[in-house]
């Protein structure tokens, strides 16, 4: 019998504010250690906390997102434990009544190996506000620890999801939805490097319709691949452990990317005694209907809407997927569709195909397209109307991309305009069926493979730039008698 | 409930407070006496009644997400026993 993965993911996600949780510090990231360490951040005697508006207001955004529980009444809570990188002892953070509870986020898990493509709902248990700590740095302080409390009380939303996930695969098309979806809506710059979105990955295994087995909690993930490739060990390790029969122990886990391995962290006693209680510096936190309302109104369509319209519209489940990966490129697929109104599987190809091929190449994101949207769509109009074909659009796109320059004007300068004059064609036709009679005579008697031939030289004739499809019709007709 | 000498050093342990054999004597008295307290509380029928997490009937006041704090690391660090290169120095603590 085979086993069951279970997986879990808490996900820290920093919010993009201009300002601390709970002061007027920067949050800007790269400062000099400790400038934008505020009294507050430093948890200096008399200080208090006050609520950032703009971190709420972006908690509420979530929620609506993802179909939430927004409470109308949420508390903060002191979680306490001592480190240096946490100056006031402990962390403000919510426990029983977070602000956003019970959501859900569908996911596309991709095709693999001879399963297909799939769609799942991961449900979002709860999302809660709370402050990030500073950081530790061990080295070269001679044996001392060096603090930079610059990050402490950057705000954070940490999203809670149900142990729903059954695979690493589906665990990391969670997480890079989450990813779209938190830089879709503008809460959080998703940038992984540097700590604005890191994830804990819970990770059990058991024999299908058991309880759940016992888990193990992999931290701080920064990378989807780290992400796959520290499951994949866990679940065996784990899996191996029971079978050789170990029991799994509750643990805090670490990933090393140079080895692949995971392994586990000292558990500190009482590292998880920390003794919440309501923080009495801080009154409870009300949302008003209305508020949410006036939120709700500035939310842009969200990328399951999204893709469920192109695929109305015609489009394939991961053609739409794609499309919908990141908030700029469904912004530049919908402008250029504007240019070329109705082309919608044409922009789709040409977007996935030339154009993120070419920006793969270059190294660049959409956002650095040298090619706008206006551009692009612009020549795509004009492959729709039969004025210049495929190739030649390739051939424009590639002056464009390096050059710049509008598609009419680079067609009619490459001379790639497409004769689509029935009449021209037909001249063309005719001289080529008379000067290959012999040809015309084989092919009447049942040679059907010369009709390539008869392309080839009616092509070469117009100088490639008869409209294929035209030319192919008037062929057929004549070459029928 | 009554608490233990067990739990009063575990509590003492969590918070990093160093009592002596007496003072831990003295306060389990003193937080068996809170939990007296507690007991007869717990006695009153509180069904309807909302969990209060704050003494005051008022809700959490908003600050606009504007930065009002500047850079005062100097004037900070001039308090602190150790500093280099920006950074407050404290003792190791990597695992």
């Amino acid at each position: 019998m085979t086993w069951e993965i279970v997986i879990g993911l808490e996900v820290h996600s920093q919010l993009s504010t201009n300002t601390k949780i709970f002061s007027g510090a920067s949050t800007a990231f790269g400062a000099e250690p400790n400038t934008q360490a505020d009294a507050v951040s430093l948890a200096l005697p008399g200080v208090l906390p006050v609520l950032n508006k703009g971190a709420v207001e972006r908690a509420i955004k979530f929620g609506i997102a993802t179909g939430a529980h927004i409470a109308p009444r949420s508390v903060f809570a002191r979680k306490n434990y001592f480190y240096p990188d946490l100056p006031k002892g402990y962390q403000i953070s919510q426990f029983d009544l977070p602000v956003v509870g019970n959501g859900q986020l569908v996911i596309q898990v991709p095709a693999q190996g001879k399963q297909p493509a799939y769609e799942k709902t991961v449900r979002i248990t709860r999302a809660h506000l709370e402050e990030d700590a500073g950081k530790s740095l061990h080295e070269d302080f001679h044996g001392m620890t060096g603090i930079d409390l610059n990050r402490a009380g950057t705000p954070l939303l940490e999203i809670v999801s149900e142990p729903d996930m059954r695979s690493a695969a589906e665990a990391v098309a969670y997480a890079k939805a989450l990813h779209t979806l938190v830089q879709w809506i503008g809460i959080c710059d998703g940038n992984m490097q540097e700590g604005s979105f890191r994830c804990d990955v819970n990770v059990s295994v058991r024999k299908p319709g058991q309880p759940l087995g016992t888990r193990r909690e992999i931290k701080n993930l920064n990378s989807f691949k780290f992400m796959q490739q520290a499951i994949d060990y866990e679940v065996q390790w784990q899996i191996d452990t029971i079978e050789n029969g170990g029991t799994i122990q509750q643990a805090t886990i670490l990933f090393n990317p140079d080895t692949g391995e995971t392994r586990a962290m000292r558990s500190k006693e009482d590292a998880h005694d920390y003794r919440y209680f309501p923080d009495p510096d801080l009154l409870p936190l009300e949302i008003s209907e209305e508020w949410k309302q006036q939120i709700a109104a500035t939310l842009p369509e969200l990328p399951h809407t999204k893709q469920a319209r192109y695929q109305e519209q015609g489009l394939s489940a991961y053609d739409a997927s794609v499309l919908t990966s990141a908030r700029a490129l469904a912004d530049f697929f919908e402008a250029t569709l504007d240019e070329a109104p109705g082309q919608i599987k044409l922009c789709a190809n040409w977007l996935i195909g030339e154009v993120s091929a070419q920006l793969n190449r270059d190294g660049l994101d959409i956002a650095q397209c040298p090619i706008s949207a206006q551009q692009l769509g612009g020549l795509l109009k004009r492959i729709a109307d039969n004025t210049v074909s495929n190739s030649g659009a390739k051939e424009v796109f590639r002056t464009m991309w390096t050059e710049g320059g509008d598609a009419d004007a680079l067609i009619e300068a490459k001379g790639l305009k497409q004769v689509s004059d029935t009449g021209a064609i037909e001249k063309i036709v005719d001289e080529i069926l008379a000067a290959n009679a012999d040809k015309v005579a084989e092919y009447r008697s049942g040679k059907d493979k010369l009709f390539g031939f008869f392309v080839g030289q009616a092509m070469k004739a117009s100088q490639g730039k008869a409209n294929p499809a035209q030319l192919n019709e008037i062929l057929k007709q004549k070459l029928a008698g | 409930m009554s608490l233990s000498t067990q739990d009063v050093e575990k509590v003492a342990r969590l918070a990093r407070l160093a009592m002596t054999g007496e003072e831990i004597e003295t306060a389990r008295a003193q937080l068996n006496g809170i939990f007296d307290l507690i007991a007869e509380m717990q006695a009153v029928d509180t069904s309807g009644v909302e969990p209060m997490s704050h003494s005051q009937d008022l809700s959490q006041r908003l600050r606009e997400d504007r930065v009002t704090e500047s850079d005062q690391r100097d004037a900070f660090q001039r308090i602190a026993p150790q500093v280099e290169a920006g950074l407050y120095l404290v003792p190791k603590v990597i695992e």
